[in-house]
């Protein structure tokens, strides 16, 4: 009786590695699905933190993508190790801040070792050439394969007939002839493969799904490391750049102000590590306050933050300060004119 | 049969379901896990992570702000 031999598949919730394992499924092979945090990712329920977006579905995508298989998903939390990649990419980064072929060997390297630790016998992508412009570049993918020491159990069942043959189809684990010789970055043909197999309701293909690859994120992230003289960070941090109005008035100090009641809501879980501005005369957001600031600092900052509360033309608004210390103080303050708030402290 | 309690509070997707992954795995069928989120996406990821791993979500609340699903642990 020969042996059934067994995948651990990179599910990152988006259609092609959904298709890559289903390919090998359909195949015998027994697959389970691989799914790495960074901190990094933009999932529907990142953005449901605003109220608009509270009755909007809410889904991990890759714990989907593991249901409408039948396959284990295992999760694995990469956002300390992941540090490294981001700080110091030995590829460098792509438009923004997204170090992505780095991160592609990175991931594959730990499914490598996720693959040795379990019995496993093989890996799975659903990388397709020339789809993504950093890391599925014809003349990188083979750089994957070689750094990430997955060396020639590295299987990409989507564009299998465009690369040599690895261990598996030599050994007979898989069929060449039943992979598929995708390319490019139209997504009609995974669409098509996709209605065949009757799924529906999949993330959109060519969706972004890291952060990293947006600008204006990237922006506040380089922002933060340029303000702290270093590039470190945590998960907070990472999180709260996905929050709110950031503004810098000064190199010292920035304000996450909230735009609206869900982001309140959120931020109201970081008021015991932050020196905050509540607005208490009129409807307003809550404000973290991430720096070091003086007296004078807070009361600049609270007339900023009284700028976007419901007393903005008022004469005065009424504000609580709360220092990162826990002392309280209020305040009557005149709510920063429109005009005085510059564009280049929109982080 | 022994009953726990996590704290997955201030935390967004996928946390909640690491945290609840990790700890299951340190438990026995049989155990029972109580977590507390603010996440709501967790009233949906956690479930459909015990679907996937063979587990039960026996009850699921809300109570303010937070969701509380009380999983029995399977294998």
């Amino acid at each position: 009786m020969s042996t059934q031999r067994k995948a651990v598949a990179l599910i990152s919730g988006g259609l092609d590695s959904l298709l890559a394992a289903k390919l090998m499924l359909d195949q015998g092979i027994h697959v389970e699905g691989i799914n790495f945090y960074t901190g990094f990712c933009v999932e529907g329920h990142t953005h449901a933190i605003r109220k608009k977006d509270k009755d909007k579905p809410k889904r991990n995508n890759a714990l989907w993508s593991a249901e409408q298989l039948g396959i284990k998903l295992h999760i694995i939390d990469i956002i300390e190790e992941y540090k490294d990649i981001l700080i110091n990419p030995k590829h460098g980064y792509g438009a923004n801040m997204n170090p992505c072929l780095d991160c592609k060997i990175f991931m594959v390297g730990k499914a490598k070792q996720w693959m040795e630790d379990n019995g496993f016998d093989f890996i799975i992508t659903g990388e397709v050439i020339g789809q993504r412009p950093m890391s599925q570049r014809k003349d990188l993918l083979p750089v994957v394969v070689r750094e990430s020491g997955a060396d020639d159990r590295l299987v990409r069942p989507l564009c299998a007939k465009n690369l040599a043959p690895t261990l598996p189809e030599r050994e007979g684990w898989i069929d060449r002839d039943k992979m598929k010789d995708f390319s490019g970055r139209n997504r009609k043909p995974q669409m098509a493969l996709a209605a065949e197999y009757g799924f529906e309701d999949y993330a959109t293909p060519a969706g972004g799904c890291c952060f990293l690859t947006d600008k204006n994120y990237s922006d506040k992230l380089v922002d933060l490391w340029q303000a702290r003289n270093r590039k470190e960070y945590d998960l907070d941090d990472i999180m709260l750049l996905k929050v709110g109005r950031h503004i810098r008035p000064k190199p010292h100090y920035k304000l996450i102000v909230s735009r609206e009641e869900g982001e309140n809501k959120f931020l109201s879980g970081y008021k015991k590590h932050f020196g905050h501005i509540e607005i208490k005369s009129h409807r307003g957001p809550l404000t973290l306050l991430d720096g070091k600031l003086s007296d004078e600092d807070f009361q600049y900052a609270a007339s900023i933050a009284a700028r976007f509360s419901q007393g903005r033309d008022a004469d005065t608004v009424n504000v609580k300060i709360t220092t990162q210390d826990g002392e309280e103080k209020t305040y009557d303050i005149k709510p920063m004119p429109a005009s005085e708030i510059k564009q280049e402290w929109y982080v | 049969m022994s009953f726990y309690t996590l704290d997955a509070r201030n935390t967004l997707c996928p946390m909640p379901v690491i945290k609840t992954q990790n700890r299951v795995a340190e438990l026995q069928a049989g155990d029972e896990l109580e977590v507390t989120c603010t996440d709501p996406g967790a009233l949906n990821d956690i479930p459909a992570w015990c679907r996937i791993n063979g587990h039960s979500v026996k009850q699921t609340h809300e109570e303010g702000s937070e969701v509380i699903i009380l999983i029995e642990v399977n294998q």
